[in-house]
């Protein structure tokens, strides 16, 4: 029944595991080059121009390819399962696929020829080779293309289930694909009209601080596009691994619905320290990114009832004993876990960054690093390393390799990325050290920054062994000959209160979607109406590299 | 819709957390004075370090103006890969306002240390004053990627006992 949805998502995965290896294989590098063992004089052999190079490509696949394909994969294994239906109009779905791939091959191509040294950023005036933009953007329209297919499924679905509730992992995942649908316009047009044109030569000039805000648009509720898998992957999912149910179904509706409506009109607290964006309307986005803060608060709250459940109908007791009693010794449950426990730290780090005034300390600095190196690098990479755990294995029709390993994997992770991000969040806050930046050549590196640099690059240094340990574990899942005995389930976990009607204003689109736009007309209008109409394309490209 | 007691609460005192945060940033902000960057003035990069045409084509030695006793100025271009002045020397409790330009790409300018942290556009003016009342010297570091030598831009304050 979902065959074609299945092979969909191997290929879709298959290339984001593929794309992480590449990019993730450079981050201990940059970490050990601060501490002043520099490999990329050994890797200009091989191709690899300079540092910055290197950060391109690990920024590029691993925070854009990596991501993207996952969650399109995951969403393509997902939802027809979640709507017990498989996708009406596969066509589409597998020219997303194509689309994607594509476009993913089109941007690497100037970036591994050093044509493209821009990091995944790409601030105009840096300019990088026009194919560099094209590949982005096709992968872009891919996703959109994945999300047109998931919608078709969806509306047959609404419409042979007339007066049904949609499955929260359904409407999870297709809420999150519209989100991204509204949110990609700001850079489609960033680069569609201004950047592309510009990169080609046709237009001469850009307007830098235009563009930024364009960027940012798109920027935030990127964060949001990979973190809501994350969260359906924790709500609907994690409680069932654990043995217990979704603690509160309505409010975690309500958490989907309220990421779409706020997740966009946000981006300016990545712009407070720009010089011409109006303080009034970063004030504004100060206080619309506090609002998105209480979602992700009710997350915590009925994802740890939901764990709760699930520890106590194991056996355990008291006001925290239970913990022991959940399913540490599964590694797709122990990663995840672990995962919601970084996030915990990311989460309050990101509170500071949206902090208006309070970004001055840490802006641009290592930081910045410290933080989505929790959030995207931990509470969203170590959940899909979870959740591969249960799906590659139910692809293949194959045991997962070594359950001990992916144990250990989890575990090493955690303690590596809790070395780092606390070294880098120090440095940041503390000391002023810039992120992006080649510290070991640097002439002001002091030296009061090597303790937390040694601690950093060893944490980087187990976070590469981590990662290693997942890629073993996948490729012996999918290489041996054995099959799998007892046929894996896509985990569901059941409603706590089930007998309890969930309103019908949590499953209607139109409200939510009026709201939706509301709020950024409101909150980015003005800015970008101000902006556009003092635009001045004045900026010639540079290619700094 | 059914809410359980505990979590209802904790939802007020969340959203309650959320006010007491704003509320205290607003005051560091407004009564204190701690302040982000806002819109001064456009320039074209292409001209701005043109002699004449802008305070950032004056000769360089001539960008650190002292306005009044203790009271200082200073227009410095960005550019890759240098601040340009690259030394600001001034005596200790002085005040110093940066209006800060790039003529080519996005540079970052943050004086270590302090809150001065900015973004540098091409074609924006970025400016923030601060008060020096520690001797010593401060590093101002480039922290946005500007090309393979952005690790090298940087520059100094001198702040004199």
């Amino acid at each position: 029944m979902y065959k074609t949805s299945d092979k969909l998502t191997a290929w879709y995965i298959g290339i984001g595991m593929a794309a992480l290896f590449v990019g993730g294989s450079l981050g201990p590098l940059q970490k050990l080059e601060h501490v002043g063992i520099n490999l990329y004089t050994a890797l200009n052999s091989i191709g690899l121009a300079s540092y910055y190079q290197g950060l391109t490509i690990h920024a590029v696949l691993n925070a854009l390819v990596w991501t993207t394909f996952f969650i399109v994969g995951f969403f393509t294994f997902i939802i027809p399962r979640s709507l017990e239906k498989p996708l009406t109009m596969p066509k589409l779905n597998g020219l997303s696929l194509i689309l994607m791939v594509v476009g993913l091959v089109m941007a690497a191509i100037p970036i591994l020829m050093n044509l493209a040294t821009v990091l995944f950023t790409f601030y105009p005036p840096l300019k990088a080779n026009p194919f560099f933009y094209i590949g982005l953007v096709l992968v872009v329209v891919g996703s959109w293309v994945a999300g047109y297919g998931f919608y078709a499924t969806y509306l047959s679905w609404r419409k042979e289930h007339k007066g049904e509730q949609t499955p929260l992992i359904a409407l999870g995942s297709i809420i999150t694909m519209v989100m991204w649908q509204i949110a990609t316009i700001g850079v489609a047009i960033e680069l569609l009209v201004f950047v592309i044109p510009w990169s080609f030569g046709l237009v001469a000039g850009t307007d830098p601080q235009l563009n930024r805000t364009f960027f940012w648009f798109t920027g935030h509720p990127l964060v949001y596009f990979w973190l809501l898998p994350a969260y359906i992957s924790w709500y609907c999912m994690v409680p069932k691994q654990a043995g217990g149910k979704l603690f509160s179904e309505p409010l975690a509706r309500l958490v989907f619905w309220l990421f779409l409506a706020l997740s966009v009109p946000v981006g300016l607290h990545h712009q407070f320290v720009d010089p011409g964006v109006p303080q009034g309307w970063k004030i504004v986005h100060f206080v619309l990114t506090f609002s998105l803060f209480i979602p992700s608060m009710i997350t915590a709250f009925t994802v740890v009832a939901s764990l709760e459940i699930g520890g106590r109908a194991r056996g355990g007791t008291g006001l925290l004993n239970w913990v022991r009693y959940l399913p540490w010794g599964d590694p797709s449950y122990a990663a995840q876990n672990l995962a919601m426990i970084l996030f915990v730290f990311g989460g309050i780090g990101g509170l500071t960054n949206a902090s208006y005034n309070m970004n001055l300390a840490i802006h641009n600095t290592m930081w910045v690093p410290g933080h989505f190196h929790l959030t995207v690098g931990s509470a969203v990479t170590l959940t899909f390393f979870g959740i591969a755990y249960w799906l590659v294995p139910m692809l293949a029709n194959k045991p997962l390799w070594s359950a001990k390993m992916g144990v250990w994997q989890a575990w090493t992770w955690f303690v590596g990325m809790l070395l780092m991000s606390n070294a880098l969040h120090i440095i940041g806050l503390n000391l002023s050290v810039p992120r992006r930046t080649m510290l070991g050549a640097a002439p002001y590196a002091a030296t009061d920054w090597q303790p937390m640099l040694i601690e950093a690059a060893i944490g980087g240094t187990i976070l590469g062994i981590s990662g290693l340990l997942f890629y073993i574990n996948m490729m012996g899942t999918v290489l041996q000959k054995k099959r799998l005995e007892t046929p894996i389930e896509m985990p569901v976990a059941e409603v706590y209160h089930a007998e309890e009607p969930v309103p019908n204003w949590l499953d209607a689109w139109r409200p939510w979607i009026v709201v939706t736009v509301l709020l950024i007309v409101v909150a980015y209008g003005p800015v970008l109406v101000n902006l556009l109409s003092n635009m001045q394309l004045t900026s010639p490209g540079f290619k700094l590299w | 819709m059914h809410i359980d007691t505990r979590e209802r609460n904790y939802i007020v005192l969340s959203v309650l957390l959320m006010l007491i945060f704003a509320t205290a940033l607003m005051v560091s902000a407004f009564a204190y004075g701690i302040q982000v960057p806002v819109p001064y003035e456009r320039v074209d990069p292409r001209t701005v370090a043109t002699p004449g045409a802008s305070p950032w084509g004056n000769p360089v030695e001539e960008r650190v103006r002292e306005l009044a006793p203790n009271k200082y100025e200073a227009y410095i271009l960005a550019q890759a890969w240098v601040f340009l002045p690259n030394k600001i020397t001034i005596p200790k409790g002085s005040s110093l306002t940066l209006y800060v330009t790039s003529k080519d790409v996005q540079h970052g300018f943050n004086i270590q240390g302090t809150n001065i942290n900015m973004m540098i556009l091409p074609g924006q003016v970025s400016t923030l004053t601060a008060t020096f009342d520690k001797p010593g010297t401060y590093n101002i570091v480039c922290n946005e990627y500007c090309g393979v030598g952005h690790q090298t831009m940087y520059a100094t304050i001198e702040v004199q006992p």
